[in-house]
Parts: structure tokens; sequence; C-alpha cells
């Protein structure tokens, strides 16, 4: 039987989940009106909502300081170009785990998991350095390597998840009829965990996308993605609240399209197995 | 082909030994069946056949080439799962070709083995679905597709029939037994019911605990079981059995005698035991009467259905003597 529930406590509870909903999304709409505004009007001691003088200059002026169409080509290299590569070693290491464990497996999740844990600036020194040594600084597959190892333990614990879900029966059926490894991979495991697979791949461009730490400090001119292109308007030269916020708009429209486009896969993905 | 030849096989999961030791010789187009209680081991043996778990020491011959260290692929052998384990994201006739594109058969070969095979298997209709489109019946008919295209030397079912209802049951049975007439090819059936195994098998396999308790045809193990766990998993209803001093009678350390192996009377004094009936079963063609026997203990009668018994009545039971089974103290037959 269906729970009854009053309408007044619907009414209530429909209310604050939009007051929750708005205040989340409050920056964002504060970064897309500004972003039209002038310079003036954004820094105004009594602050407009809507911009008085829509303007679009801003975002000209963004792509004329520093290049946007770069740095974007830039972030879809390195975030797509990560995860492609991660699926490609993670696919296998999730089947390995998944299908054929050891006792240590578990333990190697584990570790996989804790390298998460460690917060990134302690790294930082080594990592640099190694990147110097190696000329990985400031390029693109330098930095295409790096978000691929911190996103590595995320997707095959993602992965690992998802693989544990299919009947093992189904793969050994394969074997049996005459299924080498790469075919029962290819063929089987891949077409039946696509749900996951997708969603893992859409999750770690997200990821990617966004990471600021290591792009802003592997990077200067020529490998910068979007996170570096935002953090080069907060600068010493003054803030310009309106150019930022046209940056920023630039740099995470893209993502929130695809976000946007693709929800449903992902909450999908998300929730894959949670109810059979 | 198809002649399949364990050698000493032993299978332990880390401390646990599941197979102490099996030597077992299965001919060519023979139909064997593994018959155990559930946890005898008689899947790990079967998947060690397969080659889905590896054997920890002993040799595994098929068609006297050894195969023990060999993957499943390269085996030649199909396999039916209780589960069907079709490919849920292929059509019916991609799950059934699939073994022949993993040989790369080509093109008009896969479409002629597949048709053929579902105008067998009564699935030509339902080629371009989806398995979770199908009933549970067509599912298993197109996981024995799947294994028939192969043209394997021999066939492997682990509990084929476990998840289909009692009446799709008994067909798919009879369908199962006449491929077997048809293909003449070696087939191994594991299940867990020994009426399955009794009307499919030329042969049976029991098996207690990992060991082989006998291997021999349906009819053998029934009329000469090797030791008391044959002759109490063999026959339905179960053999009833009797120790201590009513067996010592016969001079062994326990007796059987099976349900249908009784003469039943009502006139006093006329029978070896006397008893009285606790629950009479009755089927329409067959009775079973459960007789609480005086000084003994509760035993299974099996009478035609003609004959009515109430709750209570007194009833004199004698076994059939040339047909009472003695063991010795180990549970072997004498």
């Amino acid at each position: 039987m269906a729970r009854t529930v009053p309408t007044s406590t619907r009414i209530g509870f429909t209310a604050l989940a939009w007051i929750i909903a708005l205040i989340l999304f409050s920056p964002i709409l504060w970064v897309l009106l500004t972003a039209f505004k002038t310079e003036a009007e954004a820094i105004a001691n009594t602050p407009t909502f809507f911009p008085q003088n829509f303007t679009l200059e801003n975002f000209g002026a963004v792509q004329a300081r520093s290049d946007y169409i770069k740095h974007a080509t830039n972030s879809i290299i390195v975030s797509v170009g990560s995860t492609l590569i991660g699926l490609i070693i993670g696919i296998p290491a999730a089947w390995a785990m998944a299908f054929a464990p050891t006792k240590r497996t578990k333990d190697v999740l584990m570790w996989m998991l804790s390298t998460k844990m460690m917060p990134a600036v302690g790294v930082l020194i080594p990592i640099y350095l190694i990147f110097r040594d190696l000329r990985l600084l400031d390029t693109v597959h330098g930095l295409t390597i790096i978000m691929t190892l911190i996103n590595l333990p995320i997707i095959i614990w993602m992965l690992y998840t998802y693989f544990k879900e299919i009947p093992v029966d189904i793969l050994e059926a394969s074997r049996m009829d005459g299924a080498e490894l790469w075919n029962e991979i290819v063929h089987v495991l891949v077409p039946m965990a696509v749900p996951g697979i997708a969603s893992t791949l859409l999750l770690n461009v997200i990821l990617a996308w966004n990471e600021a730490f290591w792009t802003i400090t592997l990077t200067s001119g020529r490998a910068g993605t979007l996170t570096a292109f935002i953090s080069s308007f907060s600068s010493p030269q003054g803030l310009f609240l309106a150019k930022l916020s046209a940056a920023s708009l630039l740099a995470i429209a893209p993502i929130l399209l695809m976000g946007w486009f693709s929800q449903k896969q992902l909450v999908r993905g998300l929730t894959f197995g949670a109810v059979k | 082909m198809g002649s399949i030849s364990l050698q000493n096989v032993k299978k332990s999961f880390g401390e646990v030994e599941i197979i102490p030791d099996i030597t077992l010789d299965i001919k060519e187009g023979e139909f064997v069946v593994f018959v155990g209680p559930s946890g005898c081991g008689k899947s790990t043996l079967l998947r060690l056949i397969a080659g889905l778990e590896d054997t920890t020491s002993g040799t595994i011959l098929l068609d006297g080439q050894d195969m023990t260290k060999a993957p499943p692929a390269r085996r030649g052998l199909a396999m039916v799962f209780q589960s069907y384990a079709l490919y849920p994201h292929m059509t019916v006739r991609d799950n059934i070709a699939f073994p022949l594109k993993m040989a790369k058969a080509s093109k008009e070969e896969i479409d002629r083995k597949v048709e053929y095979a579902a105008r067998t298997l009564n699935l030509s209709s339902y080629l371009d679905r989806r398995p979770r489109a199908l009933s549970g019946g067509q599912r298993q008919r197109v996981a024995i597709g799947r294994a028939i295209v192969r043209e394997p030397k021999a066939f492997l079912f682990d509990e084929p029939l476990s998840n289909l209802d009692a009446a799709l049951r008994v067909n798919m049975r009879l369908e199962i037994t006449e491929l077997h007439q048809q293909l003449k090819t070696t087939m191994i059936y594991v299940t867990h019911d020994q009426v399955e195994a009794m009307t499919m098998a030329d042969r049976i396999v029991v098996l207690n605990a990992g060991n082989v308790e006998q291997f021999g045809s349906p009819l053998d193990l029934y009329k000469k079981p090797a030791n008391r766990f044959v002759a109490g998993f063999i026959g339905s209803p179960r053999m009833n059995f009797i120790d201590g001093p009513e067996a010592a009678r016969y001079n062994a350390h326990s007796i059987g005698v099976r349900p249908e192996h009784f003469t039943i009377a009502t006139t006093p004094g006329s029978g070896t035991w006397k008893g009285k009936v606790g629950v009479a079963e009755q089927l329409g063609s067959d009775t079973f009467l459960h007789v609480h026997v005086d000084g003994l203990t509760l035993m299974t009668i099996r009478t035609d259905g003609e004959q009515t018994f109430n709750h209570g009545d007194d009833v004199y039971l004698t076994p059939d003597p040339t047909r009472i089974y003695r063991f010795d103290a180990a549970g072997k037959a004498i």
C-alpha cells in the first residue's frame, strides 16, 4: 500500500527542495548574469540583478587576452584522453579483480583508494621535479599522464563495482563457446557493462575537466586548460569580475551542457545494480 | 570422438579438499549423470572437465589427449548452465551464432547451422528476440542450441532443469534424452535429482563428499547398490533401513528394504513386523504408507492405489526375503 503524505507536508518539502536547489545554483546564476554586465556595473555599490547594459564585450576581451579556443582544446584533449587511457588500463584491471580475485585483491583496491586520501600537495615537489627532469612541464601529454594516474583508482573502483554485478556464468559460457580472453572482454563483458562504463567515462571526463591543482601548477602558457584559464583572470592587476565571470562561464559551459544531456545515463550508471 | 578419462583427479580450494581422488572413464557417446547431495563435488567435477577450474593434481584426457592444462576454449566441449547464461545483449540468433563466430566460421555456415539448430529446437520464430523476452523453457533451448552448433566432443550440463517448473522439467528431460539419441554425442549431466539420473542416464556416477560411491547403469545401482549411501540415494521413496538386533538376525549391521518390496496384510499375525499406519499418501496409482513399526522405526511402504488405509490401522508387513539388502558396520553391501 502506498504511503499517504498530507498535501501540506508535500508542499512544504517541495518548497524546501526548491530553496536548497536555488541556493546551490545561485553562484552559477551570479556568474551567468555578471558575464553580460559591464565591468563598472559588476562592481557597482548597489548591485543590479539583471544586466542593465547587456554586453558581450567581456567574451571578446577574454578571447583576446588569453586564447580561449586553445585552452578549451587542451581541456578536451586532457580530459577525454586521460579518461580513454584510464579505461584501456582500467577495464582489464577491473576484470581481473572482479573475476579472478586473489587473496590480496581487496588490499590492492584499498591501497589504490588510499592514494586518493592523500593531499595532492604532499607530493607536489617530487612530481614537479620528475616532470621537470622528463621535460613534461607545460605539455599536454604530461598533463594527460598525470590526470590518468590521478583518476585511475576511481576508474578501476567504479568498473570493479559494475563488473561485480555481471554473473560470472555468462563469462564462463563465453569461454566454453571458444572465446579467448580478448573476445570475452570485447564481445561479452564490455557490451554488458556499457551503462557502467559510460558513467565511468562521463564522471572521469568531468573530474579531469574540473581538476585545477595539477593543471595550474604543472602548466603555464602552452598546455594550460580551462581551469588555468579562469585562474589567470583572478590576477594581480586587479579583479575584473565581469571578465572573470565570462571566462568562468566559457569554461564551465561545455561540461555543464554535457552533464545536462547525459544526466539520464549518469544517474542510471551511478545507481546501476542498486536495484535488481 | 568424445571419450573422457579422469585419472587421480584431485581438487582443493585452499585448505578445503573438495575432491580427494577420482578416477573415472566415460566412453564415447555415453550419457553419464553425476548425482549426489548438494556439496558432494559433482558440479566441481564437471567444471574441472570443462576447464573452468584447475585441477590440484591428476590428469584429464579427452579422446586420449592430455587436456589438464588446456583452457576451456580449447577443449572443444560445450556447456549448458543452470542459469542458462545467455548473452543478454545479443539476440537469440547471435547467441546461437556466438561459438561459430569465435571459431571464425563463414557467414553461410553460421546461417545454415543457426537455422538448423533453431528448427531442431523450435526456436525459428524467436531468432530476433532478446533472451529477456523468452520464457524459461525457451531460454534453456537457446542455451542448448548454442551448445549444439559447436558440434562439441561432449556436452556438459550443470543442473540445467533446476530453474524450470515441474511439468516443463519432464518435457525438457525427454527432449534432452531425445537429443542424445539423435546426436549420439557424449553427454555429462549433473543433477541432485535421482529421478532425472535414473531416467536419463546410460550410467550414473553417485558422488558423496567428493568420492565416487558407485558407477554403473541405473538398474545396477537400484538392484545392486554397493553401499548404504547408494541404496538410500537411488530409489524413490527412499529405502527403509533397520539397525540393531533385528538386523543382526540377518547377520548384518544394518538391513534395507525398499518401499516396493513389502507385502502388506491386515489379518493379525500374518506378517514379520506389526505396525500402525501414520500418514497415507494417496497418489492414485500408488499409495505411500508411513507405518510406525513396533520396536523399529518409521517405514515407508508402497502399495497399489486400490486398497484404502486409514490413520491408526494395524498392518502386518512382510519384506520380500530375496530383496533384503544387508550392510556391514562400514555401510558396505554384503
